[in-house]
């Protein structure tokens, strides 16, 4: 076994042991964080790994949630196969914004995505006799059961969540160590090199994009079964701009990155807020602070400092 | 003479009116070592980009290998068995030297892990490079990241292999090191060299043809073009006075 994978299941087993360890406001926090924490790693395969600079992935997320909530909702599905509906409308919704949007790149790239998610959200408002619009709509306990497993339980749900989390984990750990991984990278630092290569460029940022929307919608989808609610505010543009700011910040182009990013922002806001009203103002100062000292995040910096090899 | 492994009919690319590329037809056999020169602006590096796929032709045809090659995009081409190392260096600066020329093996080894180790360990030897796989290659000198440029091509294994001012840059030692590589490569491959070092044009080359402003001036062996007065009329601006 590689050192990369010892290292990475010995923090799957500390995120397990946190079931038992934590107190109870602490590990409803951690569900929350692993479940916005897959969606960081959607996020990082787009840009952190491939070099894409997403505003829209929101759009992703909210397929993912929506699709898994308007199952239920509508067609009354089971958890199971709405949750893999919201897996493909994620992944449908990523192909063709893909195919759209990678004509493009760079600030053009940026721009076009922000509009499709921006899109989205007027279309999740619009139809409001569905979608319940801004209000959005709280998926019934009754309905959060996975295999007789009742996930609206904090002990259930924790484990669900790190079930995810795990997976993805795993998952990317697996893809950015295989050729099609490496692939993503060469294009992040010289596409044209890469095309010249003989790499059909187009095609692997498309398959970036689509497992990139993919692992968000996954997210999402779980976000909404695991919290039993699905608003239109998942879809705004602060739900594009997180992923981007939990990626940045736990580095980007790292596996363990947007885990370590989604934690320390959400603690960062969490501490914050209990002390002053102006808590955006002290995340906003410690982000500063970290792009000036840490500019490749934590995981990067851990990286440059101590092992040069960190997935 | 065998059929060609390249050749273009009409050849043309024209800049905003600024015709770079006109008309050229151009016969590569296999095997062959041809160098390309003339004088800077005359159209050498926009050739080969076209032959490459790099940037679109404004007329003209090219076929590689028997079939047409025109419409195809650059990683087909490559697919297909060309190769081409940049005139300005373009590696992968912030990743390892190992890992640049295994990105260019990969593509042919899929994901044989042991295969592709070998043939990098391989390319890196060959250029003299053996000692810095995992250094980035950033860190290298601008002569190193030249032999870098060539290591990826040889890891690729091309049929036709475009080399735009390889010399650029290097060493007087390492330009040696350079003649003696390309010609253990002259065996496997046909080679497309850009050059502007006339000692290794006349050294290497097996034919050499001679653009100027856009246009072919001469094609000959080293023998033929180094008499031609209009070559050393284009090239040196002396009229052929030391003809
Ligand atoms: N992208 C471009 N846009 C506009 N003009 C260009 C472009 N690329 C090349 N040119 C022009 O086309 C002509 C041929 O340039 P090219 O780079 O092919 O010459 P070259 O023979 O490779 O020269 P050198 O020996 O200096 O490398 C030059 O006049 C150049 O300025
Ligand atoms: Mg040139």
């Amino acid at each position: 076994m590689s050192r990369a994978l010892i290292l990475h299941l010995g923090l799957l087993a500390v995120l397990l042991a946190g079931n038992v360890l934590l107190p109870a406001y602490h590990h409803g926090n951690m569900a929350r964080i692993m479940v916005l924490a897959v969606y960081a790693m959607g996020y990082n395969i787009a840009f952190g790994y491939t070099g894409l600079l997403s505003l829209g992935h929101a759009m992703f997320f909210a397929a993912g949630m929506y699709g898994m909530g308007l199952a239920i909702r509508l067609a009354d599905a089971g958890a199971l196969p709405a949750m893999l509906t919201g897996l493909a409308a994620g992944a449908g919704l990523s192909l063709v914004v893909g195919l759209l949007a990678l004509r493009t790149a760079g600030v053009s790239f940026m721009i076009v995505t922000l509009m499709f998610s921006q899109a989205c959200y007027l279309a999740i408002l619009y139809f409001g006799e569905w979608t319940r619009g801004d209000e959005g709509f709280v998926i019934q306990a009754v309905d959060r059961t996975l295999f007789g497993i009742d996930l609206s339980d904090p002990g259930n749900r924790y484990i669900a969540a790190w079930l995810l989390f795990s997976a993805v984990l795993l998952l990317t750990l697996r893809l950015v160590r295989r050729p099609a991984g490496r692939v993503f990278v060469a294009i992040r630092e010289n596409e044209e090199r890469a095309r010249l290569l003989g790499y059909d460029t187009f095609r692997a940022k498309l398959s970036a994009l689509v497992i990139s929307g993919t692992i968000s919608a996954a997210g999402g989808a779980a976000y909404g079964l695991l919290f039993g609610y699905a608003g239109a505010s998942f879809a705004g543009v602060q739900y594009s701009i997180f992923p981007l700011l939990w990626v940045l910040l736990g580095g980007a182009g790292t596996v363990v990155g947007p885990l370590l990013g989604t934690l320390f922002m959400f603690y960062l806001i969490d501490l914050s807020s209990g002390f002053t009203e102006a808590y955006m103002l002290i995340a906003g100062l410690v982000l500063i602070g970290l792009t000036l000292f840490a500019p490749q995040g934590i995981a990067g910096e851990l990286r440059r400092r101590l092992w040069k090899g960190l997935p | 003479m065998s059929a060609p492994i390249l050749s273009t009919r009409g050849l043309s690319r024209a800049f905003h009116g600024l015709q770079a590329v006109s008309n050229v037809d151009f016969d590569l056999p296999p095997n062959e070592v041809r160098a390309l020169i003339g004088p800077n602006g005359a159209g050498k590096t926009t050739f080969v980009s076209m032959l490459i796929g790099r940037i679109p032709p404004t007329g003209g045809r090219i076929a590689f290998d028997g079939a047409d090659v025109t419409d195809l995009p650059a990683h087909a081409r490559v697919a297909r068995g060309m190769a081409y190392t940049f005139q300005i260096t373009s590696v992968f600066s912030r990743l390892s030297v190992h890992e640049n020329v295994a990105l260019a093996a990969r593509r042919r080894l899929g994901g044989d892990a042991a295969a592709v180790d070998g043939a990098v360990t391989q390319a890196l030897a060959r250029v003299g490079l053996g000692d810095r796989a995992d250094d980035a290659a950033e860190d290298l000198s601008y002569g190193h990241q030249r032999l870098l440029e060539i290591a990826m091509g040889l890891a690729q294994k091309p049929r036709l292999m475009i080399l735009d001012e390889p010399t650029q840059g290097l060493a007087e030692s390492e330009i040696a090191a350079f003649k003696v590589l390309i010609r253990e490569l002259a065996a496997e491959t046909t080679i497309l060299l850009i050059e502007h070092n006339m000692a290794v044009v006349m050294e290497l080359a097996d034919r050499i043809t001679v653009l100027n402003f856009g246009e072919v001036l001469a094609e000959g062996t080293p023998a033929e073009i180094h008499a031609n007065a209009d070559v050393q009329a284009a090239y040196l601006g002396t009229g052929g006075a030391d003809a």
